[in-house]
């Protein structure tokens, strides 16, 4: 799944390139994207981007990430391609996901 | 197939074009509902659901969607490919789409709460680009390996299968065959309309796959176990089980081909569409009786199929020129098949199922088994095969002549793999071994429904081909090969004495004829003498006679006148 976008490749080390995909304002969509906006401010700010797809909108771009659960977050950005499901509400499982606190415990 | 279960016109199929699975479902697979194909690894789910979804897309008329939770786009196009299946055409021409769907835990972290909307609107996004009524979910468990919320996971598939119904998709759902259930994940649990199990089994070393299908609701549908092949042709099962007695017959005669033979049987040959067998020991000519009857067939411009178990085809037409019958050129004008294959290479099953395939392609009205003793396996399976085989050819008003090797050399009719009442016409071969030679002899054990001669008649094979004799049958029993010859010149002397004596003795009349009548001539000619010498004597008599009564009368007159 290494269709990453030369642009993309060449951003500063460090930015994260997030991608959230939902589908419609449901509950657990728009809870996911509170979770990431306030996990990003506290422990990336201002070196991350979000991008929301709608897949309700733009169901093509469902299989291009391989996106099977709603809602996915994908990091784009820092190599390499995480993914994760669910509504982010378990915030310590989202900073080892998105590798911004090591792996210590397996939970 | 059966007529009287055909389903109620309520349910709806949709026809996969397998051949064969069709008939034992009475129409295909239930039409906008999901079925499930489950089995072990490798027994061809995925080809089976490849198949369908191809069939529906190129012959009915039902673009499909494939959905793969495992093999890639491209790896599926390349495995299929064998098959003649050009998914990438089908893709390019908008009948097809493939997405695959992948599922790797170590790349997935779960956050909390989620459900799989995506899939959902990646299938239907798929669905509704071509306009898919078909779809497949290859292997959806793969779901459960990716994922760990059980419990999201089971309320999303039947979300799912609920919104495939919902959609009016015919689907079909692979999944692996699990313990003491048909899949690891229970998904009969959900998709309960149509089940389909898939089996491939392994014994003596030789595997045969089968088909069950194990429920559909709200239709009849064939119970047993199907065998069914995946070759270079692709997947067809062959629902043999299901032959039935109820074939018409015909009342047309056929040609054995070996003229004594045909005077043998009352009306000239069997009857069309019978099963006949020709039994005997090694070297008694089964393989060339049933070349004459092949030619025969093959001569009037009918197709003949030969299964050959322990010879070529090139073997058996070479050898069937030294008795003066060309099969090869049957061969090359299309007419006469020849299907060689070791017995020991496929199970009883998939033999069946083979020659079942070949024969529905082929069509032929001729099909030679030879030798069906070569078929090895438990008596009751080698049995219970041909009888199938034996149904399906009648079935098909298909002329069956079987060969049979006896090892064993008794002249007890009840063996022949209890064959004996399958068969129609028992054709049984004999080499009568005396006076340091042995000669070939036949006789016909049974013909049903015509008359027969009684005989055994010693035939010869030539370059001019298979000539029956008479048996010489004289009161020391029956004499063929050089003591038929001798007795036979024994009696032509005899005959010939008989006949000189006879001439003696016509001679012998006719000369004592000819002797009798020249004495009657002879004495014919001294009674002409005698009459003439009567005559001689009447007419001097009467001369006197007559001078006397003149003298008498000159007399009497010169007296009278001196008076």
């Amino acid at each position: 799944m290494s269709d990453l976008n030369p642009s993309e490749v060449a951003d500063e080390n460090g930015h994260y390139h997030l991608r959230l995909y939902v589908a419609g304002q449901t509950v657990k969509s728009m809870a996911a994207l509170a979770n990431l906006k306030r996990v990003c401010e506290e422990h990336l700010a201002g070196r991350y981007d979000i991008e929301v797809i709608d897949l309700v909108k733009n169901p093509q771009l469902a299989a291009g990430d391989q996106i099977l659960a709603i809602p996915t977050l994908v990091r784009r950005l820092p190599e390499p391609l995480k993914r994760m499901v669910g509504d982010l509400s378990n915030t310590e499982k989202v900073l080892v996901g998105l590798d911004i606190r090591p792996k210590v415990v397996i939970s | 197939m059966a007529t009287d279960t055909t389903p109620s016109p309520a349910l709806p199929k949709a026809r996969t074009g397998i051949a064969g699975f069709d008939d034992v479902t009475f129409g295909g697979l239930p039409a906008g509902r999901p079925s499930l194909v489950c089995g072990a690894a490798g027994c061809g789910k995925t080809l089976f659901a490849v198949t369908a979804l191809v069939n529906g897309a190129t012959l009915f008329g039902e673009p499909g969607v494939f959905m793969s939770f495992e093999e890639r786009a491209q790896d599926l196009a390349a495995n299929v490919a064998s098959l003649g299946y050009d998914l990438d055409a089908l893709v390019a021409e908008g009948k097809l789409a493939i997405d695959h769907v992948r599922v790797e835990r170590s790349e997935i972290e779960e956050t909390g709460e989620y459900d799989l909307e995506g899939l959902f609107i990646r299938l239907g996004y798929a669905v509704d680009t071509i306009g898919a009524k078909r779809v497949v979910l290859d292997t959806i468990e793969t779901l459960f390996a990716g994922l760990t919320d059980d419990t999201i996971l089971r309320a999303e598939l039947r979300r799912l299968f609920g919104w495939l119904r919902d959609r009016g998709l015919t689907a079909i759902i692979t999944g692996e065959r699990g313990e003491g259930q048909l899949t690891r994940q229970g998904l009969e649990e959900y998709v309960s309309d149509c089940v389909i199990l898939l089996d491939n089994r392994v014994e003596d070393q030789i595997t045969t796959r089968r088909l069950r299908v194990v429920k559909y609701r709200g239709s009849a549908h064939g119970t047993n176990e199907y065998p069914f092949l995946i070759d270079d042709q692709g997947i067809s099962v062959l629902p043999v089980t299901s032959a039935e007695l109820g074939y018409g017959v015909s009342d047309e005669i056929m040609s054995t081909g070996i003229a004594g033979l045909d005077a043998m049987l009352g009306p000239g040959g069997f009857y069309r569409g019978s099963s006949i067998l020709v039994s005997g020991m090694a070297g008694t000519g089964k393989t060339s009786i049933a070349a004459s009857l092949v030619n025969a067939a093959c001569e009037r411009g009918e197709r003949c199929m030969s299964f050959v178990f322990e010879e070529s085809g090139e073997q058996i037409c070479r050898n069937a020129r030294s008795i003066g019958i060309d099969l090869k050129r049957h061969v090359q004008s299309g007419l006469l098949r020849f299907e060689a294959a070791r017995p020991s290479l496929f199970g009883l099953e998939t033999h069946l199922a083979r020659m079942h395939r070949d024969i529905e392609r082929f069509k032929p009205s001729v099909v030679v088994l030879d030798p069906i003793s070569a078929l090895r396996g438990p008596s009751s399976e080698v049995q219970a095969t041909l009888l199938r085989m034996v149904d399906l050819l009648k079935g098909r008003g298909i002329t069956g002549v079987f060969t049979s090797l006896r090892t064993d050399g008794t002249f007890e009719e009840a063996d022949d793999l209890g064959l004996s009442s399958l068969m129609d016409g028992w054709v049984k071969l004999v080499s009568v071994e005396a006076n340091g030679e042995r000669s070939r002899t036949l006789y016909v054990i049974k013909a049903r429904g015509m008359s027969h001669s009684n005989q055994v008649r010693e035939f010869q094979m030539s370059s001019s081909g298979i000539t029956l004799v008479d048996a010489y049958v004289g009161p020391a029993g029956v004499l063929t090969g050089t003591a038929r010859i001798v007795q036979e010149a024994e009696e032509k002397a005899v005959a010939l004495r008989r006949r000189q004596e006879s001439e003696r003795r016509r001679r012998d009349v006719l000369r004592r004829r000819h002797a009798i009548e020249r004495q009657i001539a002879e004495l014919r000619a001294s009674l002409e003498v005698a009459e003439e010498e009567e005559a001689v004597l009447l007419t001097e008599d009467e001369a006197r006679e007559t001078a006397m009564s003149n003298e008498r009368l000159a007399v009497s007159a010169r007296r009278s006148a001196a008076e």
